[in-house]
């Protein structure tokens, strides 16, 4: 019942789905990576997982994509309470990929979405559906483009695009943008943002920029090896085992998002 | 056959083509090439170049382990052993989480190591070297028959399953949250491979057989685009290189797999000076 009480604030836009994590763990050999994490995961929700190198971010995603043995119970509730596979949507670090290969982004999607090989051509019906993905992503333009030969953001708009189609119950990020400058870093998390709108669906993100994640993110989960600290961005930053571990970091980075408001706030003063 | 050798005497009267063993070899390297031109992409997709090489070494082992045995013919024991190898290599590296080409390096030592060890014994090595070089114009029509079904069981194969491999290629995460059973697909590429290099290692020889797999993939990577350039494009290379270095290795008196090893090698040095042109 309690479950049921959480759901509910948290309804927004959307359903009721839920993916829910219960004494959910991840042990390679004799090293534990991850251990008794409880976590509900809620429609509509933008959770960030921030903590340091080697907490075990990716391997919490990788666990929940399936990818990596995991001990525990997960599981993802539908609107109607029942117990079903979620479809999950993924986009991986852009460091993972071999941008030499003469893959096209066509290429990428007709993979993804059709089982006729890619190596044939595509459909007419293929192109058309990818085309619109990419335009809501505002990447349309890339369509017949090289992997290689796109800049980092382009080529994480095209990886999120793919992971919204067909469209997901969840979203795992895995540091989308690192190593992008901050015009694609922010244009990312706009579209992101604005996903919680438009779809059904819960947003998993791992990253490292405070800043971004204070604006953008509905709940922060600070993970190493378990969870040290979970709430909304505010809870989070003046948590004070949060503070000690990364009170330089965040207020170097808040200082400079407090920046920008102020400026804004002076701006109207003086139409006023 | 009969048809095949009728067209090849109706439409290529040269003197090369009088030979009977020169018309199976011009057909084993027109089934032979396109399988390894796909193949290879694939390969070379998966970065497992230095897999198949390991793949082509060990077949020295299968082989001796099928003397050992005491078969004629060790073609079906060296199939069998590099299908287990190529398991055990891909379960190794799940395993121990080790760099896969060290993992792959330390087991290709041990299969050549072991293989010329059994086979020397008593100094007969002599006899096997026919494995190393290897020998196309040996080809009888039963073997081309088994090519016609390699080519067969391949296309088949990547009908059903290009997209998968390929998706596991480029990022074994994102495949899985497609719901692709990547760690399967994985291993059924590698078996794949196995089971393509160890069937062809007789008349291409093991010393230049990775050379074969990789170069017209490596060239064409250098001027394609998508997909299916890329495709196309090997397919090309590798069946102007296979009759190119066929017809040459008669004319000279060569070895003929190394002959067609070089015409791919000129391809590629080829498509690398083109390569800013098209990037």
């Amino acid at each position: 019942m309690a479950d049921i009480g959480i759901i509910k604030k948290s309804i927004k836009s959307c359903g009721l789905c839920c993916t829910k994590l219960e004494n959910f763990g991840v042990t390679f050999g004799k090293t534990e990576i991850l251990s008794g994490i409880d976590l509900h995961i809620h429609c509509g929700d933008l959770t960030a997982i921030v903590g340091p190198n080697g907490a075990g971010k990716s391997t919490l995603l990788k666990a929940i994509l399936g990818e990596v043995g995991y001990t525990g119970k997960l599981y993802f509730l539908d609107s109607e309470d029942c117990q079903r596979n979620p479809v999950v949507g993924y986009v991986p670090q852009r460091l993972d990929f071999d941008l030499g290969a003469p893959i096209s982004v066509l290429d990428l999607f007709s993979a993804c979405l059709s089982s006729r090989p890619v190596c044939l051509g595509h459909s007419r019906r293929l192109r058309e559906r990818a085309s619109a993905s990419l335009a809501s992503v505002q990447a349309d333009h890339l369509l017949d483009r090289c992997l290689g030969d796109l800049s980092g953001g382009e080529l994480q708009r095209v990886l999120l695009a793919m992971a919204l189609d067909p469209s997901p119950d969840l979203l795992l990020l895995d540091e989308p943008v690192s190593g992008i400058d901050i015009q694609g870093k922010e244009l990312f998390y706009n579209l992101v943002s604005d996903l919680r709108q438009q779809y059904d669906l819960s947003i998993i993100l791992v990253s490292h920029d405070w800043s971004l994640l204070s604006r953008y993110a509905d709940r922060i989960i600070l993970l190493d090896r378990t969870v040290q600290c979970c709430g909304t961005p505010e809870e989070v930053f003046s948590n004070e085992k949060v503070l000690r571990a990364y009170g330089p970091a965040i207020r170097e980075e808040l200082g400079k998002l407090r920046l920008k408001p102020k400026i804004i706030h002076g701006g109207g003063g003086v139409h006023a | 056959m009969e048809i095949w050798y009728a067209f090849v005497d109706h439409f290529l009267p040269f003197a090369w083509s009088q030979h009977t063993f020169m018309k199976n070899a011009l057909l084993a390297v027109l089934l032979v090439s396109p399988v390894f031109a796909i193949m290879g992409t694939m390969v070379v997709n998966n970065k497992m170049a230095f897999f198949s090489d390991t793949i082509g070494h060990s077949a020295l082992t299968g082989i001796a382990i099928g003397v050992l045995l005491g078969f004629q013919d060790p073609l079906w024991i060296m199939v069998i052993f590099s299908v287990l190898l190529a398991v055990a290599i891909s379960l190794l590296k799940n395993m121990t989480g080790a760099s896969t080409d060290t993992v792959i390096g330390a087991v290709s030592a041990t299969m050549v190591a072991l293989g010329i060890v059994i086979l020397s014994r008593g100094g007969g090595f002599n006899k096997f070297s026919r494995f190393l070089v290897g020998d196309l114009l040996s080809i009888n029509p039963k073997e081309v028959f088994l090519l016609v079904f390699t080519l067969m069981g391949v296309t088949l194969l990547w009908g059903i399953m290009f997209n998968k491999f390929l998706l596991v290629s480029i990022n074994p995460s994102l495949a899985r949250s497609r719901g692709i059973p990547v760690r399967l697909v994985e291993t059924l590429f590698c078996i794949t491979t196995a089971v393509i290099v160890t069937i062809s290692i007789q008349w291409v020889g093991i010393l230049i057989i990775n050379s074969l797999l990789i170069l017209p993939a490596a060239a064409a990577r250098n001027i394609s685009r998508n997909m299916r350039q890329y495709h196309v494009i090997s397919i090309l290379i590798t069946l102007t290189s296979g009759v190119a270095g066929l017809l040459m290795s008669y004319y000279w008196s060569t070895a003929t797999g190394a002959t067609i090893v070089l015409f791919a090698a000129l391809f590629y040095l080829g498509t690398l000076l083109l390569k800013p042109r098209f990037s």
